[in-house]
């Protein structure tokens, strides 16, 4: 404005000067009232003018805001920092084949067996169709698999289920199918008890090292914390009361409010097997200050130890406790290497949880076809003896060969009576005693020696140099093979 | 929602400690649902079940939408395709090994696109679907919880429109923390959905100070059994573009459309818009449970336009991975295309005809229902028998229905809808001679109403 009026002045003289200044000052602020009644209203960002017709809405590119998703689903699809994950992603990329690729990763991180895989084999090829199709004519009736039929389970599942679990637990200790819900798999058994015991921002107590999996499976939707309870190599890694007492204080203290103790047994990834007395130490503690006790049980049938195995469900009918602060989770996925059938189960000896976990099982159910499949399978009692004896003599029997070869390497291994993994101490092999040493290992162990073995960064273990090594997926001439490139390994730190 | 600790009801409570544990806000509140007429009916039904010849005066059931119209198709596909080869999948018994181990949340390549081959079967090619953007789930029930947790957090909300799936409230809201508005829909234009009932719903959350996250609609919609117009569909992506938000189409009955034609799947408008911004908002669910007549297998799926999602969405379903078993099984048939092309067309005809069947006979009692062109059950208008126009009258009337007919079937109050007096009525759960009776008891019902 002041530019203009000057210049004019300059150009026509006194009179005109100011008509001449008037005009363009007059323009100028009709001009601002025009443009300002045009802008649209600032305090929503993102209504846009309804003038746009549709096809110019769709077509306007950038200018629509990106939807966004909840704060809880950002950390899930951001790759995974965790060893665990990165291991598993690594064997995809080139996976060891004994035949066709005998430079690739050897998988040393997936707990899973295929060591009675011929016996399974048989018995679905002699048995699958009948099972799957069972009707009371003979005639195939697709009714019978297809229609709608109870989330928690078929009541003849329940039974069998039942029964099977008392047989692989030692016999000492029955279920009740009533008490019993069929899950698609461990995974949301572990889940749904999270939902039903503690609300969000309560944490559960869990002893080190733990499964990896957890993380995911407790804290991506329900919101509960996981604190950890340290053990050590000085225990073999068993947990003690002072230990659970102290990390109950301390979370006290900071303002955290624990619902219960979570725990497996056979404990993953260490293969210990919890004595009597510990299972009664941890029940008595979790009465004292009246929290839940959940007992996974994933691996019962693969116990290959002289060390008896003891369910959490036998101490709590034994009476001296209350057993409704009680929760079992167990799986087909270990013990049977079924995993792709997705077949879980959650046993509770709380009505109300048992209950609620009911309703909870619209959201992963098992279909029905599998489940008549399971039932045959199960009630095999023939089959099914035959099977866990072979199951536990060949890990067993793989075991003695992989930690043997560990020890001619001057590798010692943890105390372990069941899983399918034993715990092993590289510490010998790290270049720093610590956390930064130990996934240094890692790394080299993935890259050079091309094998994926977990550390116990990624299991929370508090003492650096443990790795989880998975055996029961090697046929007896991979061993070798692996403790030779170990070897070299070593070897190549010492140069 | 509930109280948090449980004093009275442990019954296995035998120690001397007279501390009881504690349980969840969720495992102790009533967002299960259970409790509601919806259910208790159910539960008649199950205490006393019609059979054509052992219980020819027990409870028909017609408030479950199962389709069972179809089995016979699928029995005779299974019985001549060698079953061995449909088990395991082409390879046989050796197949058995990848089959037993097989958990990986991203399921069976050859799964995934059968199933996006059927679902572009079932829309006449009218959109194309890629098997990677599929994300496999135990059940339509789960995806559209998985989704509810990918796309809001505790104490936001969906909006969804009345009338609408009771379970519904259950599925999206009990884990979850996510509440549901209602976009409120009545009988004056065949209850579609309005701009203005959006933005009345939108306004209404926001006046509570609660943040609006998507919409979710059923197209075809359970209870109206109608198809949603394609310019409603229109109108619902603009609202969601303007408001930033998302929108859930939930596709499970659109196998089951009369007329082919009549159906516009979300899928078909968001394939003419290349604007990535506007497409990722979009996200369909799916299962095999209505148009298959399959839900005994657990098979539901969400397909999202969005790439993070569908990444997420993946990952969360470990919790409700669909059976390696199932998936082998079904694969080859679903991607049969003579098979499919046969059975959805075959399908159509005989729900069509089953609900002339109703509506037909329905008519003839004096009662009327909307016309409806998709779905298993027709949406039938009782509001002139109500003694009293108010959801307490229209509770009376389905309890009559239930006692002296011996026919359960869902008051509309169940599904929030703003008109009293409308009810599910389920058809295809059961053979035409049953049908046919249920016809018979409403016949002598009304007559008798008349005479008084």
């Amino acid at each position: 404005m002041r530019l203009i009026v000057p210049l004019r002045g300059v150009i026509q003289g006194r009179g005109g000067l100011f008509v001449g200044s008037l005009i363009p000052c007059c323009l100028f602020y009709f001009l601002q009232l025009y443009l300002k009644r045009r802008r649209p209203p600032p305090s929503d960002p993102t209504e846009l003018p309804r003038t746009f017709s549709r096809t110019n809405l769709f077509s306007r590119g950038n200018s629509i805001g990106r939807v966004r998703v909840s704060s809880r689903a950002v950390p899930v699809a951001k790759p995974s920092d965790s060893p665990y994950y990165i291991g598993l992603e690594r064997v995809k990329t080139d996976p060891y084949d004994r035949i066709t690729n005998t430079d690739g990763i050897i998988q040393l991180g997936l707990a899973e067996s295929t060591l009675c895989f011929d016996l399974l084999q048989r018995w679905m090829s002699e048995n699958l169709m009948e099972s799957m199709m069972q009707s009371d004519d003979g005639e195939f009736d697709i009714s019978s698999i297809a229609m709608y039929k109870p989330f928690e389970g078929l009541l003849e599942l329940r039974v069998a289920f039942a029964d099977f679990m008392s047989r692989i637990m030692g016999g000492n200790v029955s279920f009740d199918p009533s008490n019993m819900v069929i899950t698609a798999g461990g995974t949301p058994a572990i889940e749904v008890l999270a939902f039903c015991l503690a609300d969000h921002g309560n944490a559960f107590l869990i002893p080190t090292p733990y499964y990896p999996g957890f993380d995911r499976d407790i804290k991506f939707r329900t919101g509960v914390e996981l604190i950890p309870v340290h053990c050590r190599s000085s225990d073999n890694f068993t947990v003690t009361v002072s230990a659970l007492e102290q990390a109950l204080n301390q979370a006290r203290k900071r303002g955290s409010k624990v619902s219960g103790i979570l725990f497996s047994n056979p404990s993953n990834p260490v293969g210990n097997i919890l004595s009597r007395e510990t299972l009664c130490d941890i029940l008595r503690f979790a009465q004292e200050k009246n929290i839940h006790v959940i007992s996974d049980e994933i691996f019962a049938g693969s116990v290959y130890g002289d060390k008896e195995f003891v369910s959490m469900a036998e101490i709590a009918g034994s009476g001296e406790f209350d057993k409704t602060r009680v929760h079992i989770i167990y799986g087909l996925s270990k013990d049977l290497s079924i995993p792709g059938f997705r077949a879980g189960v959650i046993y509770s000896f709380h009505e109300d949880v048992v209950n609620a976990a009911k309703k909870l099982m619209r959201f992963s159910s098992v279909p029905v076809l599998v489940q008549r499949i399971l039932i045959s399978l199960l009630s095999d009692v023939r089959f099914i003896e035959g099977y866990m004896a072979a199951h536990r003599q060949r890990i067993r029997d793989k075991h003695i060969r992989f930690v043997e070869g560990l020890k001619q390497l001057g590798i010692p291994c943890a105390e372990s009576g069941g899983g399918l993994y034993c715990w092993v101490d590289m510490s010998s092999l790290l270049t720093s005693y610590s956390e930064k040493g130990e996934l240094e290992l890692f790394e080299k162990l993935l890259t050079v020696a091309k094998i994926n073995a977990t550390p116990g960064t990624a299991c929370y273990c508090i003492e650096p140099g443990w790795f989880r090594c998975c055996f029961t997926a090697l046929a007896d001439e991979d061993i070798p093979v692996i403790m030779e490139r170990i070897r070299q390994l070593a070897e190549s730190f010492r140069s | 929602m509930g109280l948090p600790l449980m004093m009275e009801r442990s019954s296995n409570n035998n120690n001397n400690n007279n501390n009881v544990v504690e349980l969840s806000r969720v495992a102790v509140s009533d967002t299960h649902g259970e409790d509601s007429p919806y259910f208790a009916g159910w539960k008649a039904y199950d205490e006393n079940p019609y059979d054509e010849s052992h219980n020819p005066s027990g409870v028909i059931q017609m408030g479950l939408a199962e389709n069972q119209v179809s089995f016979d198709l699928l029995e005779t596909y299974l019985e001549k395709k060698n079953p061995e080869g449909s088990m395991w999948g082409s390879k046989g018994a050796p197949g058995f090994r990848e089959n037993a181990l097989f958990q990986d949340y991203h399921g069976l390549k050859t799964f995934r696109q059968a199933m996006a081959s059927f679902m572009e079967q079932i829309r006449g090619g009218k959109a194309r679907f890629d098997p990677d953007r599929i994300v496999l789930t135990a059940g339509a029930t789960a995806a559209n919880e998985l989704l509810t947790f990918i796309l809001a957090d505790p104490n936001d909300a969906l909006l969804v429109p009345t009338p609408y799936y009771p379970g519904f409230d259950r599925d999206l809201r009990w884990r979850t923390g996510v509440k549901i508005v209602p976009i409120h829909c009545d009988s004056s234009n065949h209850f579609q959905i309005t701009p203005e009932a959006l933005e009345s719903a939108y306004q209404t959350a926001r006046d509570a100070n609660i943040r609006v996250r998507g919409v979710l609609i059923t197209n075809p919609s359970n209870p109206l059994g109608a198809t949603v117009q394609k310019k409603v569909l229109e109108d619902l992506l603009d609202f969601c573009v303007r408001k930033n938000i998302h929108l859930v189409s939930d596709e499970i009955y659109s196998g089951s459309v009369f007329h082919a034609s009549e159906f516009t799947s979300v899928a078909e408008i968001v394939e003419s818009i290349d604007d990535v911004s506007v497409k990722e908002r979009v996200h369909i669910v799916y299962s095999l449970s209505k148009d298959l007549g399959l839900p005994g297998f657990r098979v539901g799926t969400i397909y999202s336009y969005n790439d993070n999602v569908v990444r997420t969405a993946r990952r969360m379903s470990s919790f409700t991975l669909v059976s390696s078993q199932t998936q082998h099984m079904l694969a080859s048939m679903l991607s049969d295309e003579e098979f499919t092309e046969k059975y959805i067309r075959i399908n159509r005809e005989r729900l069509r005809r089953r609900y002339e069947i109703i509506v037909e006979g329905l008519k003839k009692a004096g009662i009327e229902c909307l016309k409806g062109n998709a779905g298993l059950f027709c949406w039938m208008n009782l509001g002139f028998l109500l003694e009293k126009k108010t959801k307490d009258g229209e509770l009376q009337l389905w309890d009559v229905i239930l006692k002296e007919l011996k026919l359960n079937i869902s008051p509309g109050s169940s599904c929030h809808c703003s008109e009293v007096g409308w009810f599910r009525v389920c058809f295809a759960n059961m053979s035409e001679n049953t049908l046919e009776i249920a016809l018979k008891r409403i016949h002598k019902f009304m007559d008798r109403r008349r005479r008084f």
